[in-house]
This record gives structure tokens, sequence and C-alpha cells, in this order.
């Protein structure tokens, strides 16, 4: 909502107050400011002047030469304008001025004719061009009236001045008008508000005898009230009205018009002027539209309309689209006569519903979808009348048909000071609150500690008790509330799980992984650039109804896609190498389509590329991970069905019995290829909710060994297919108590070797808590193992 | 004798001093008392001494041996020290030269941000809430007093899954999910992903983070609120850092404010990071609408409560200067390796 200051302070007298303390207190009062606006802002030595006199430019067609004069000097102007008049008053750029976009006027020759000044436009003086007059869109600014030679064109009908556009919170559409913004000026600074003449002077005939109005839909509009104004002259509304109009952001247009922008802006009530004597039948009747019906609006869009949107009729032909925009077959044009003047209320979930479908706003609908009083209406019909009768735009009719089939009933709210002090931590008296109150034209009555409220007819906020805390607390000042420290008893804590995904991250940031951030949807064609198999449960994603597009459509189901983008586009940018991981939730519904919310589980995904970075480097990320959190009884399987994996490079990670913990592997080939990598990639996507489940981070000191361990290698020959795990399963189940590690350190296949056989060899050694270990307690152990390798893996001693 | 022993005195001490190397020393402690070192061989003649002249012999030739030991024990230290130095010499390293690289990684600038605060908030005795991503419209909304008619409920602003399902688009919806389920005294920060229906560009994404805080207790006040928004302003962006609480309007909270800290880079006085003001916008905050709580069926006349919440990808941005939101979305290593 733009607000000129001067205009604003006709109602509150603010001329004191610099407009900066001004900005700063409304801010502080509840009334957020967007930004401040200066008219006029570089414009120097602009003055009012007169065309004397007109001459042709001896040697140019297009140019004329004028004598102007300007009060205390009569000089020659030449210009292109070729809207210029003798005897006009208009705004001249004296020799030395500056227009709004800095541009100095010098002296200056056009054509061998000397030239003193320039005249100039409302554009040169910093308007923008749609809120201006269209007469003087493409030519100079010409004064309507006679103003004092000479003077500087700022001093003209307060066009110098400040327009702070003001951030209009949903709940307080009251504030939508230059009235609504003087009482909250009013109320912040403690003055009076007054407000504007309402007095018709003169009247003739009877409304009764020109028209007729009937609303057949009550809910849709609680009051219409319509006025006839008769001798209607149309032409231009007064200068001070129209620059009015210009800065708070409005296009002159013509007289009728003009006044009913005027009051909608100075009310914030909107209003329509119909041409009375394009209504054949004189006869409004306010009904909801049929399905289909159409209807062409101002704009000259014909509008096909759906049932239930409300219309004013003229018996039964639409001529308005209520609240929203006036017909164009009953607009007020130049040759208007007599008018029916409209000043209604209607329904805003109505208005919203019909603007949104229709796709069309204005000044208008924007006020009645957040709501205006209904008690507004016959003070601003007053008003509007008011206005037309000084300008002698027309002539007033006799009374107004006000048709309010629903009255509103303003209910009182009992405030008890106790609750009100509670809760903003503040220990104000009954009188200190209700004085608040009442700068804002609230009716307090003080019952011992309660405080009986009746708000304004305008404040359709005002609801509950705590609705008036907030009026006090804003009026009271939230600078000077106290800051205290609410001592409760509660601890601060991270959660068993929280803890262990901080942890988690913070290991893996350790181990060399960077940290990513991805979002939530993505495409579904994401599940084809991993290879996902036909059958996959992953296909099955939760979709969007209104996505931005196919890109953020589904809920992902797996982050891996998610990962590799990254991981690709950073390859794509010739970062050499790249570690990275991210927790984040997957979706995956219940049913299809969802009926109950999708059941959201967190998953990690970690992923490499670069030198050195093999399938071992990442699984030893995932191990470090395992150790961290206790995780012990699990092993590695071959996956060799995983279309994202090489199908040879690729395994699970089983706990007990068949739980797949982790998948990790080396990325297909062919998936690289959809995501354009030609390096290798390694990635794993971890189950949190399982790893949390099974996570066993109790540790004991398990002492520092006294004796020390009897180690031995073992090699053996076996065939290719035999891999390491089963190697190790039978060392740890036959190697016995004093067994406390075997690592495998070499794995050979060569010259000496049969083909299809390798020889792997082991490093196992044994301690005693209690004893130094002697040969003899090895050997039993090693025999035991050689003997089940043999047996069960028909292997070969080296 | 005695003037044999004190030549070889004077010789020892002349070679001794001269030697150049901690060999040469050596061999010259061998020359003179090794086993078959000169002084050895001069006191084999000490037995055809008589009785009155040995204890003299002794004692000069002790002289003589201490002497000669300790100017070997001297030059010894002075040889080994100017060994040492000259290896030290031949170790001088470029200190210019590239560190070798130790491979740590980094936290993304967002979760860094949200680490931080979290650990403050923990500090100032909150537990974190979480609940989902995709929750229903009635946490979402209804439950948070949000106007049938809001306009932040279209689908212009908010991905729906149908009718009853959306993306949240703030964290209050956890706060109503911790209501619902806990009684108070409850003092929770809800930290999360949100979503709203806004296409990508420099300063808006379809996904932003929230950081939200929820206190219900008997006898919460505003004043309340201030302090603690103050103790976690001067906490995560320094001591000096001043709020100012303006008043503003939420459905969910009455009486409403939006918070402005004063500019953590220019110290208020005005630059490009708060627009020249010397303010900035960082969170909005209120007292809990009685219509919430009894919505979530705690007793409003019993309870009150104070509600926050802050946009975590802008402070995001704001702290490291960080100029379109996209970047941290895209995860471009060179930008997660600076933080």
């Amino acid at each position: 909502m733009l607000i000129p200051v001067k205009w604003l302070s006709e109602y509150v007298n603010i001329s004191d107050i610099d407009v900066k303390t001004l900005e700063d207190r409304l801010i502080m009062s509840g009334s957020n400011t967007e930004t401040v606006h200066e008219t006029l802002k570089n414009v120097e030595n602009i003055v009012v002047g007169k065309i004397l006199k007109i001459e042709q430019h001896p040697d140019a067609d297009k140019l004329k030469v004028l004598a102007v004069d300007l009060g205390d000097e009569v000089v020659q102007i030449v210009t292109g304008a070729t809207n210029v008049l003798e005897n006009v008053y208009l705004p001249v750029c004296k020799v030395n001025s500056v227009l709004a976009d800095g541009t100095k006027i010098k002296k200056g020759k056009l054509r061998g004719v000397e030239s003193y000044g320039m005249l100039c436009s409302y554009q040169e003086l910093g308007f923008e061009t749609s809120v201006i007059p269209k007469a003087f869109v493409d030519g100079v600014w010409l004064l309507d009236q006679a103003y004092p030679l000479g003077t500087p064109i700022g001093e003209i009908e307060n066009l110098k001045d400040h327009v702070i556009e003001f951030e209009i919170t949903p709940n307080r559409p009251d504030c939508l008008s230059i009235i609504g913004m003087a009482r909250e000026a009013a109320a912040t600074f403690d003055l009076p508000l007054n407000y504007p003449s309402e007095i018709i002077e003169n009247t003739h005939g009877n409304v009764h005898d020109y028209v007729k109005i009937k609303i057949e839909n009550p809910e849709l509009c609680p009051r219409y009230a319509g006025r006839v104004v008769t001798d209607v002259k149309i032409g231009p509304s007064p200068l001070w009205m129209q620059l009015k109009l210009i800065k708070a952001g409005m296009r002159p247009t013509n007289n009728i018009v003009d006044i009913t922008n005027y009051v909608l802006l100075e009310y914030g009530q909107p209003i329509h002027a119909f041409d009375l004597d394009t209504l054949k039948h004189k006869e409004i009747v306010i009904r909801a539209a049929k399905e289909g019906e159409k209807i062409t609006t101002l704009d000259d869009q014909e509008r096909e309309l759906e049932a239930g949107m409300l219309l004013i009729t003229d018996q039964n032909e639409p001529i308005a689209l209520a609240g929203v925009m006036g017909g164009a077959n009953t607009e007020v044009s130049s040759t208007t006569q007599n008018i029916l003047i409209e000043v209604a209320n209607f329904d805003k979930k109505s208005i919203r519903k019909t603007s949104r479908t229709l796709q069309l706003r204005s000044e208008a609908s924007s006020r009645y979808e957040k709501g205006v009083s209904q008690n507004l209406v016959l003070s601003a019909m007053s008003r509007v009348c008011h206005l037309i009768e000084a300008t002698g735009a027309g002539k007033i009719v006799e009374g107004v048909i006000d048709v309010e089939p629903v009255k509103r009933t303003i209910e009182a709210v009992e405030v008890r000071t106790k609750r009100i002090n509670g809760l903003l931590g503040l220990n104000l008296t009954a009188e200190q609150m209700a004085n608040y109150l009442r700068r804002l034209e609230i009716e307090v009555e003080i019952k011992e500690d309660v405080l009986v409220c009746t708000p304004p007819h305008q404040r359709l906020d005002l609801l509950k008790e705590v609705d008036f805390a907030e009026e006090i607390a804003r009026l009271y000042g939230y600078d000077v509330i106290p800051s205290t420290l609410f001592r409760g008893n509660e601890w601060g804590a991270l959660t068993n799980g929280q803890t262990m995904i901080k942890e988690t991250r913070e290991l893996l940031v350790a181990c060399g992984l960077n940290e990513v951030t991805t979002y939530s949807f993505v495409s579904p064609k994401t599940h084809e650039q991993i290879n996902l198999s036909e059958h996959s449960i992953l296909r099955n994603a939760v979709q969007l109804m209104n996505p931005l597009g196919e890109e953020y459509s589904i809920m992902r189901t797996t982050l891996l896609p998610n990962l590799l983008e990254v991981l690709a586009r950073n390859y794509k940018r010739s970062v050499k190498a790249a570690q990275a991981f991210e927790v984040g939730n997957v979706f995956f519904p219940k049913q299809q389509p969802i009926v109950e919310l999708p059941i959201e589980k967190k998953m990690l995904v970690l992923g490499m590329y670069g030198e050195n970075q093999d399938f071992y480097t990442l699984k030893g990320v995932l191990e470090k991970l395992f150790e961290t959190f206790g995780v012990r009884n699990y092993k590695y399987e071959p996956e060799t069905t995983h279309a994202t994996y090489h199908p040879g490079r690729c395994a699970n990670v089983i706990l007990g019995d068949n739980h797949v913990l982790a998948t990790l592997g080396e990325v297909h080939p062919q998936v690289l290829s959809n995501y354009d990598v030609d390096v290798p990639i390694m990635v794993c996507e971890l189950d949190m909710n399982m790893l949390m489940q099974i996570t066993n981070t109790y540790k004991k000191f398990d002492g520092i060994p006294k004796y020390p361990a009897s180690t031995r290698d073992l090699a053996v020959l076996v065939k290719d297919e035999i891999t390491n795990q089963m190697v190790i399963d039978i060392i740890k189940a036959k190697g016995g108590k004093f067994l406390e590690s075997a690592e495998i350190f070499d794995v050979y296949k060569g010259e000496q070797i049969e083909k299809g056989y390798k020889s792997m060899a082991y490093a196992l050694s044994f301690r005693a808590p209690d004893r130094t270990l002697v040969d003899e307690d090895v050997n039993k152990a090693m025999e035991k193992i050689l003997k089940q390798l043999e047996d069960e893996l028909g292997a070969e001693l080296r | 004798m005695k003037e044999k022993l004190l030549q070889i005195r004077e010789s020892a001490t002349e070679m001794i001093e001269a030697s150049k190397t901690l060999q040469e020393l050596e061999d010259l402690r061998i020359k003179f008392l090794g086993k078959k070192g000169e002084l050895t061989e001069i006191l084999k003649g000490m037995g055809k001494l008589s009785k009155e002249e040995r204890p003299e012999m002794g004692k000069v030739s002790n002289e003589v041996r201490d002497h000669i030991e300790d100017v070997l024990k001297s030059k010894k230290e002075v040889l080994e020290a100017d060994a040492l130095n000259e290896k030290l010499r031949s170790e001088v390293l470029d200190v210019t030269m590239p560190a070798k690289p130790v491979s740590v990684g980094h936290k993304h600038p967002l979760m860094k941000v949200f680490d931080e605060m979290i650990d403050i908030f923990i500090g100032m005795g909150y537990k974190v809430a979480e609940g989902p991503e995709v929750d229903t419209v009635y946490n979402v909304f209804d439950a948070l007093n949000s106007p049938e008619d809001h306009p932040s409920r279209s689908t212009s602003d908010t991905f729906y899954f149908n009718d009853d399902v959306c993306l949240r688009t703030h964290t209050s919806s956890v706060q109503i999910r911790t209501m619902k389920t806990r009684k108070p005294p409850i003092k929770v920060i809800s930290p999360g992903r949100c979503f709203r229906f806004d296409e990508l560009d420099a300063t808006h994404s379809p996904m932003f983070h929230q950081m939200e805080g929820l206190v219900i207790d008997e006898n919460v006040t505003m004043a309340d609120l201030k302090g603690a928004l103050d103790q976690f302003v001067k906490r995560f962006f320094g001591q000096n850092i001043k709020t100012k609480f303006r008043p503003h309007h939420f459905p969910f909270t009455e009486p409403s404010a939006e918070v402005d800290v004063s500019c953590f880079k220019c110290g208020g006085v005005g630059c490009k990071v708060c627009g020249g003001t010397g303010w900035i916008e960082i969170l909005g905050c209120g007292m809990v609408h009685p219509n919430v709580l009894e919505e979530c069926g705690i007793d409003s006349e019993k309870y009150s409560g104070f509600a926050f919440g802050m946009g975590v990808d802008r402070i995001t941005m704001l702290k490291y200067e960080i100029e379109d939101i996209r970047y941290l979305f895209e995860n471009d290593m060179r930008l997660i390796e600076q933080f």
C-alpha cells in the first residue's frame, strides 16, 4: 500500500515529524514498510510558467519557438512538444535545472535558435508511465489552471512528497487505506484523527424514482447501497486529486472514476459507478451466475462464468462482476450524464474464488478478498457524493437505497488484565491498557481487572483476548518489553538416534568425505538412469500432484541418483577426485494412490571417484562406521544382480539371516555412461534405520595384553572361487580360544600356481591373557584349521 | 720420568686441541690413554722407581691422565656440537613448499549451520524434535490456525500429493506433532527440510531448510521469548549483536513478531549484506495462539508458550556471503571444501 505522507497528514497532524521518525515509529507499532520513495527526487529549478506565444521555428518543421513567462522573466524556449497551447500554465525547466534522473538542463541552441530551458513531461519529473494521465503520456505536462508564475513545481498541490510503501499483513485489511494508516499513525503518536467531510449540501428528486435494488444471495452480498447522481459533467478531475492518485500509484482517468478511486484509497472501500442511462430496466439484482453465463468486463474481455460467481445484473442482464470488475456496456464514458454509484459489501471467499478462477485481479477484488467492513458502506457513499458535489461533477439525488439483509453485530470481548500481563511479561494497570486500546478506537469499559472491549467496526481481526494483547503490546512497544530467561526443568539433549546420525556424519567427514544436500524430490527418469529393473520396488514412488516439473515430480526411493548426479557434476567440472555422502530420507507409499502418509526411511549414501579409490577404499570407510557403532556380526555377500552395479564388483552387507544393511560396489559402466562419466565411481547405500537398531556403542576397557602374541603365517592353495570370507570363517571356527586375529596379507596367482587356483596367505595371531603361549598350544590350533581347510575347501598347504 | 709425563701432557693437549673430527679424537685417546698408549707405556716403568718416588710419580701421572681426559671430553663436546650443527645445516627445508594434504572431509555449509544452532539450543535446554517431510494438511495448516482460504495453502504455494497430504511448508507441523504427543513442559527445536512451490532461482529454492522452536509451560511470557532469542542471537552471531522485535502477523501466534539482528558483517553501519539498513531480518516468532494450543489438547488457560522459526538457507547465505541459493544445492566440492 502506497501512502503519500502529505495525504496522510490531512487526517493526522504529523507535519512536524520527519519521515524517518514516522517510518521507524510506525514499523515498531506494527506497520512494516517496504520502501520510502521521494517524489521529485533530484529535481531542481523546475517552476510554473505560462506560454505567451507560440511561433514556428524558422528552420525546422517539428520545432516551435515559445515565449514563456516565468514570473520574473520571459524566456525563449524551443520545443518539439506537440500538445502546447498559448496561455496554458505548465512546468518549465529553467536553465540549470535538474530532472528526476539527474540530467542537467543548460542553455541550448536548436537549429540556430537559442532555447533558455525546456518543457517537461511527467516522466521527466520521475513518474511511471503507468500512472500518468493518458493525455500526457506522449507530451509535456500542462496544468489545468493558473498557479503563481515561478512557483517551484514541488509546491503545486503538495507534489513534493514522500511515499511510504507499507507491507500490510493479511489480518489488517483496514490498513489498505489512507485513513487506515492515519489511524495507525494517530495511535502510534497518540494524536487525534480528523475524518474527512461527508457533507452533501444539496439534493434533488428521490432515488427510488430512478432505480430498484434487490439481493438474491445475501450470503454472498450482505449489503448493497446505490445512489444516483444526475447532470454529470465528465472531465478531468482537479489536479490536487490527480496528483494524489498518481503518488498512490493510480492513473487518473476522469472525474467520476477518479473520485471512486480516491475514496477507495481513502477509505479502503471499493466503489463502482454505472452509466445509469445504459441500464435498460434500472432494476439492480445481485445474484449468483449461472454456469456458462458471459459478461464483457471493463478491460473488453469476454469472460465465461462458473455457477456461483456473484453478478450484478440489470433485471437479469449481467452488468458487473461483483467486487471484481465492472461491465463494459455500463461503463462511465465521456458522454455519461447520469450515474448510479454502487457501494457494497461482498463475501470475501466468493470474491477470492472468482478472482482466482478468472485470473482477474483489481484494486476492488484485492480488498474484498481480504475483508472490508460492511459498516463502511454509507460513509463511503456520502464521501463520494460529497466530492462529486464539491468538484461540480454532478447533482446528487436525495436518498440512498441501502439493502442490508444480513446485519452485523460487533461482539464485545472480555480482556483480563492479569492474563495480558502474564502473557506479555509486563505489569500494566487496567487504566494503562485501556488507554492503549482507546488510541485504536476500541471502546473500553473497565470492570475491576477485566476490560470489556468493543472493537471499531473496521477491525475485523479483533476477536479474542490475545488479539487485544497484541494491540497493547505493540503500542506499549515490543522494544521495551523486558528480555527474561524462562527457567524450566527441561534439559537439552539429542536422542540416541540423533546422536548416531551426528556421529555418522562426523566420522565420514573425518574419513575424508564431503557432506552434500540434495532435493527430496527427483525425476522418474532417475530410475532409468540407474538401470533399475522393471520390477524393482524402488520404482514405486510417491507422486506429487502439482510438481514444478517432471524434474521434481516424485519423492525419492533411493539416494543413489542424487549422489551420482552430484559426483557426475563435479567430474564434468573437472574436479579430479570427489568423495561425498548424504544422510537423507527416502519415501515409500503404503498404497497407491496414497491415502496414508508414506513411510519415510533414513538412508546413508556415500560415493567416490578419483585416483587410488576402489571398492576396497569404500569398504574401508564402511568398516570404520561399523567399528564405531559396534556392528560385528555382518558378512559380505557378492551381489551380482543389482543392475546399478558392476556385477562382479558389488556386495551386500548381510546381518543375521538375510537383512541387507548396505549395498556397495562399483557403478555399472552403463550407468556411468548415463551420467556421462568415464571413470569408475564407487557407491554405497546403507539403511540408517537398521544401523540404529543394531548399533552397540557399549565400550569397556579390555586391558593391554600382558603376554606376547604368537604369530603364524598360513599359505594355502585353493580354487579360484574360494573367497576370503570362506577361509576366514574356517580359521575363526577352528582357531580356538587363543586365536586373536587372522588377516589376509597376500593373494597370488602366477607361474608356480596351477591355472584355476590361487595362493592365499594369512597372518594369524594367538595370545593367552594369563601366560605366554607355547608352540604346542598354537600348533594344535593350526592343525585343526588346516585340516578343516583341506576337508571343506580342498585347500593345500603351500 | 716426570719430564716425560709432562711432555706427553703437553703434546697430547696440543694434538687434541688441533683435532678436527671425532674419529681423530678417538685415535688420540687410544694413542695416549689406550692399553698400549703412551701414558700406559710410561707407567709400566713405575716399577723401576724407588719407593719414595712412586707416590710422587703416581700423583703426577694421575694428574696427567685426568688432564688429558678433561681435554678430550671438552674437545669431544665441541666436535659433537659442530657435527650436529653441520647435520642440521644439511637438513634445511624449504618451508614454503606445499603441505602434504591430509584428507578430511567437510560438512555441507547448511548442515554446519544447523549443527551450530542445535548445539546452542541444546545448551539452552532444548531437545530436538523431528517429523516427516510429507505430512498431513491438518498438521501443516489446519491445526496451525491457518485460515481455510489462506493463499499459502494454494497449489501455487504448496506441493500436494492429494487433498489431505502435502510436503510440509514449515517445520511447524513437527510442533503440532510434539504438542499432540507430549504434555507440557515442552521445549523443543525442529530443524528440517521444507518445501514451497518456488521455481529455482538465485534467491528461491523449492526445497529449503528451517529451524523452529517451541516452548510450552506454565507462565511462559513474551519477555521469555525475547530473552531466549536474544541469547540465541548473541551466541550464534556474536555478543555484540542486537535484536529488534517488530510486530508482525502469523496465524499461529498472537502476539507475533519479526526479529531483525544488527548486521553481523558491518556492525550496523550499513553494508551490502544488510542492504545498507544496518539490520537483517532473520526470524518470525510469537506467543502460541490459544487456538493452536487447544487444537492440540493443551489447556490454553493453564499453559502458554512461544514459538519461533528461521530460514536456515538464508542465514547460511548471509553468514558465508553465498550470493546464490543454487550453490547450496549444486554441491560443488570446491564450495563444500571451503567450510
